[in-house]
């Protein structure tokens, strides 16, 4: 018995021995980590104010579905899975890692309630976890260097490519891994050879392979083992938790409070500045972000916690046209400046400004604000509110590229971002046609209805979009809405002014908009502009609850109001387009497709990018008078993947959509071929007034008819 | 360097729909909205943009009534130092030669070493700035696109010329140029900075303080006058092609060349 003790004491005395280097190691370890990450929060110190510790549960239900339950991993399926695996992997093996590193000062510590059976289970779990961790690292290694997905690839001009830093690391948690199967086989290897209770290995595991290996070896060379594994995996541990801080894999640290603190509320821009309401905005000495320093501490979190996996700009319209942005190398070059800035030792931050530095202007321009990019990040990293207050940084400098300077003005004086007299503003209901069926009354003192038609500028002023205008006022007519305009009263909604960085003229429509609709004693209103709806949705306040005329179609549809006479020309594919600001920033997927799928005879298919992947058109508002640096415009992307699904009929909700996708048609040649049509204009083509609508059956039957002449 | 821009605030041709009142004595102003004449905000951003290379201040002073305080405020949020308004009822139906000699009693007033004006106004008939510098017996260029200072006492300028091409000259200081738009980028002025000058005064200056004659501004002096406004008829109008797209093409292509807009 006492020999069997002496025996084990061979094999673990070592790290008795040196229990004092394994302390200093531990002590040191963490000494640095801590310094590195104190030196890390000096910019989030320094950074503007940001309004995130509220809604706790909220927050607790996004930590748990995108932090805990890897929400949006599997939208890339290889990667994905590949990295929920490594994060399964680690959250096993983070108390296992502790575990050992506290071995190696007092032996037989157990971790407090992994004692007996519960202990022998995890020890299995962790095994496979090791083992799992190690097989997925050679193959993302592998995958690097063979595959090398496009995602990952970093153009001259944002930079060096991270490949070699990302292998490195890779190989560095292998590594660690190999290490702490190294340790547990030495350990297990020996206990016959001691003649003492053998520790099961897990079948087929990293360390069962290498304990079978080990087998034969000579106590001493097992001792000399089990003590170098152990400095190995100390080292190895260590020398990540310091290195981490230093580039992608900080995210294993920040993507917990990244998630947590993440944005709850889709569709809106923060405020100028956080806690300062806007009566008080005129003291505020400077709007925007013009240094590092001007972002939110969020912003910088962001910045840190960026793994660089390339989804962002994979999905970006603006990058896939050609146009100088990235939004991921917005986050990356924003963290190198970061890390030059505040560097580990000596003076940090110098409040360099970051347009002409590490940004150029029309980088930052080139956003159409479609949020592809947030819909795609696994860690929930904020890019819109970014770009807006960069350009509220950029606005307030005056600096503006001088096509964007005349619709400001106008907006300004006008209302409109075409310069249009107000008096005209309601001019598409005096169509003629149009009036006799279905005259439309303008709101005021004296006359007052139950629902607001809120046309927007586009739709009021646009020859083509004032077809979308006289079709929303039939649509909202046949489902015998009490409805009325605000005619001159109405301004701009100023969705884009604010998303262009223009607060204060945002401000200004928005404060005259909501005096208009109050005095219009209105209780409801509708738009057929997503971009107006997002604005009285989520950008003014006080105003009566707004829906967008896919939703009053839908309910049309639901409750049997609204019957559909069939297709007429069989032929025709439709495909429907998702505007980002009815799709992505307010979730409003499935009542546009309810609404065709509730016309007979219409063929519908889907693009492979749809739904919440939805390819931006190209963009609303004042970017319709942006001239772009790119290669091809995003519209013509968008027509070709039509195309693609087989679709000549594009159906889309937006009036800006609406101009981008019939230019786009004819700049890609498809006129004659390929057409687009707003929903609300197709519901009412095909709506069945006056008579009961015919059914398939009845239609064919018609048809029959027609062509046989019986 | 002291520079003094003269500006105009004239109806934005790009936010009005101009037409004639109905006696036709002068276009329908009931809905116009107005803005800062195009050209002397291009001035003021070149003036801007000096003043920052070399230092000193930058004025900006305009002819008119209290409305025109309007386009002062939008200079000075640009940036500019200063903004003066001249105004007197006497000064009411000048000729471009009547504005000029109240502009001279001004500039005499001050200690001005370069005086920018816009290539023409909008409204304008682009007579101002060659008179001023001619009253003030100062060196004029008109239609200046780039600005480069030699030293305190020169001035590099240049203008287009047929065909793209720039005639460079130089011009000793004081002197009196008219800007053309393109000579630079000007900034944006949002509501928000309007907003932060707008308690700033706006000092003032009459007939007496400029000790101006009266017979030698105003109606009674303005030796050109508006007599009528009126519509042009219209031509016989553009041609039009009505075949197919190639032919039409083929068409424009035959025309174009029979014009000589092709070689």
């Amino acid at each position: 018995m006492l020999q069997d003790v002496q025996l084990e004491t061979q094999v673990t005395s070592w790290l008795i021995q040196a229990q004092l280097l394994v302390l200093s190691i531990h002590v040191l370890g963490i000494a640095c980590f801590a310094y590195i990450v104190a030196r890390r929060l000096v910019p989030l110190m320094r950074a503007e104010h940001d309004s995130r510790f509220d809604r706790t549960s909220a927050r607790i239900g996004k930590f748990l579905k995108y932090w805990l339950g890897q929400w949006k991993h599997p939208r890339y399926r290889v990667a994905g899975v590949l990295h929920i695996l490594i994060f399964a992997g680690f959250l096993v093996l983070a108390m296992r890692a502790f575990t050992v590193l506290i071995v190696g000062v007092s032996e037989n510590f157990v971790m407090p309630g992994l004692s007996g059976e519960t202990g022998h289970i995890y020890e299995i779990i962790t095994d496979y976890a090791a083992t799992l961790v190690f097989l997925c690292m050679i193959f993302a290694i592998i995958r690097r260097l063979a595959f090398q997905p496009a995602r990952y690839a970093v153009p001259e001009k944002f930079g060096k490519a991270h490949k070699a830093d990302a292998i490195f690391l890779l190989s560095l948690i292998a590594i660690l891994m190999l290490a702490d199967s190294l340790f547990e086989a030495a350990k297990a290897a020996s206990q016959p050879q001691l003649g003492v209770t053998v520790a099961m290995t897990s079948f087929l595991s990293l360390p069962w392979v290498l304990k079978i290996a080990f087998a034969s070896m000579p106590i001493t060379t097992l001792a000399d083992i089990y003590f170098g594994s152990y400095l190995l995996h100390a080292f190895a541990f260590y020398f990540l938790l310091c290195y981490r801080p230093f580039g992608i894999q900080f995210h294993v640290e920040t993507s917990l409070f990244n998630i947590y603190f993440a944005k709850l509320d889709r569709g809106t821009i923060k405020p100028v500045r956080w806690g300062v309401s806007d009566e008080h905005l005129d003291q505020v000495k400077s709007f925007g972000v013009k240094t590092f320093e001007d972002f939110t501490w969020k912003h910088v979190l962001d910045f840190y916690s960026c793994a660089d996996c390339g989804r962002c700009s994979d999905n970006c319209p603006a990058n896939a046209a050609g146009r100088p942005l990235s939004p991921r190398f917005l986050t990356t070059k924003a963290r190198d400046y970061a890390f030059q800035h505040y560097p580990m030792f000596g003076k940090a931050g110098n409040g360099t400004p970051l347009i002409g530095n590490i940004y150029s202007e029309d980088e930052i321009w080139s956003c159409t604000t479609c949020g592809a990019c947030e819909e795609e990040c696994p860690l929930l990293i904020e890019y819109i509110d970014k770009i807006v207050d960069l350009r509220r940084g950029m606005i307030d400098e005056g600096n503006v590229p001088q096509s964007l300077q005349k619709p400001l003005k106008a907006l300004e004086s006008r209302g409109n971002p075409y310069g249009k007299m107000e008096k005209k503003r309601a001019d598409w209901t005096n169509a003629k046609e149009f009036k006799q069926v279905c005259p439309v009354i303008t709101l005021g003192k004296q006359s007052t209805a139950e629902t607001l038609y809120f046309a927007d500028s586009i739709t009021s002023y646009d020859d083509r979009m004032q077809s979308i205008a006289r079709s929303t006022a039939k649509v909202l007519d046949h489902l015998g809405e009490d409805f009325g305009i605000l005619g001159a009263a109405e301004k701009d909604s100023g969705h884009e002014v604010r998303r262009f960085g223009e607060e204060t003229l945002f401000m200004a429509l928005r404060d005259h908009n909501t005096e208009a609709i109050h005095g219009s004693g209105v209780k409801r209103i509708v738009t057929s502009d997503p971009h107006a709806y997002n604005a009285l949705k989520h950008d003014y306040r006080d105003v009566p609850p707004v829906e967008h005329i896919s939703q009053v179609l839908a309910d049309g549809v639901e409750s049997g109001k609204v019957k559909f006479n069939p297709i007429e020309d069989r032929d025709d594919v439709y495909t429907y387009h998702d505007p980002c600001y009815l799709g992505r920033h307010n979730q409003i997927y499935d009542e546009p497709r309810n609404v065709l799928d509730a016309i007979p005879g219409l063929k519908r298919v889907e693009m492979s990018r749809s739904r919440d992947r939805s390819f931006c058109c190209g963009g609303g508002g004042l970017m319709l008078f942006y001239e772009p640096k790119e290669e091809e415009r995003m519209g013509v992307k968008r027509v070709r993947m039509a195309a693609e699904a087989g679709a000549n009929v594009i159906v889309t909700a937006c009036p800006f959509c609406m101009v981008n996708i019939e230019d786009a048609i004819k700049v890609a040649g498809l006129e004659g071929k390929m057409s687009a049509i707003d929903l609300v204009e197709l519901a009412d083509r095909q709506i069945a007034r006056n008579r009961p609508a015919l059914d398939e059956k009845a239609f064919e039957a018609q048809q029959h008819e027609a062509v046989t002449g019986r | 360097m002291e520079i003094l821009v003269c500006a105009r605030r004239v109806p934005d041709t790009s936010e009005n729909e101009i037409a004639l009142n109905s006696t036709a004595n002068d276009i329908e102003r009931d809905e116009l909205v107005y803005s800062i004449n195009e050209p002397d905000n291009y001035a003021v951003e070149e003036a801007l943009q000096m003043v920052a290379k070399v230092g000193g201040n930058v004025t900006v002073v305009t002819v008119g009534g209290d409305d025109d305080e309007e386009i002062l405020r939008r200079e000075m949020a640009m940036g500019a130092n200063h903004g003066v308004l001249i105004t007197d009822d006497a000064f009411t139906g000048s000729d471009g030669r009547g504005i000029a000699t109240i502009l001279k009693a001004f500039v005499q007033k001050g200690n001005f070493d370069l005086i920018l004006t816009g290539v023409q106004a909008e409204d304008g008939a682009a007579q101002v700035g060659g008179m001023l510098a001619a009253m003030l017996d100062y060196p004029f260029a008109s239609l200046v696109n780039s600005i480069e200072i030699v030293d305190g006492k020169k001035l590099k300028i240049s203008r287009e010329i047929e065909g793209g091409n720039k005639e460079m000259s130089e011009i000793d200081l004081p002197c009196v140029l008219s800007i053309q738009t393109g000579i630079n980028e000007p900034r944006y002025v949002g509501m928000r900075g309007i907003r932060a000058v707008a308690s700033v005064p706006i000092p003032t200056y009459d007939a007496t303080q400029l000790d101006l004659v009266p017979n030698t501004v105003g109606a009674s002096a303005a030796k050109v006058k508006r007599v009528d406004y009126f519509m042009p008829t219209l031509g016989k109008g553009a041609e039009m092609l009505t075949g197919e797209r190639e032919e039409n093409i083929e068409k424009l292509l035959e025309l174009v060349a029979a014009k000589g807009g092709l070689k």
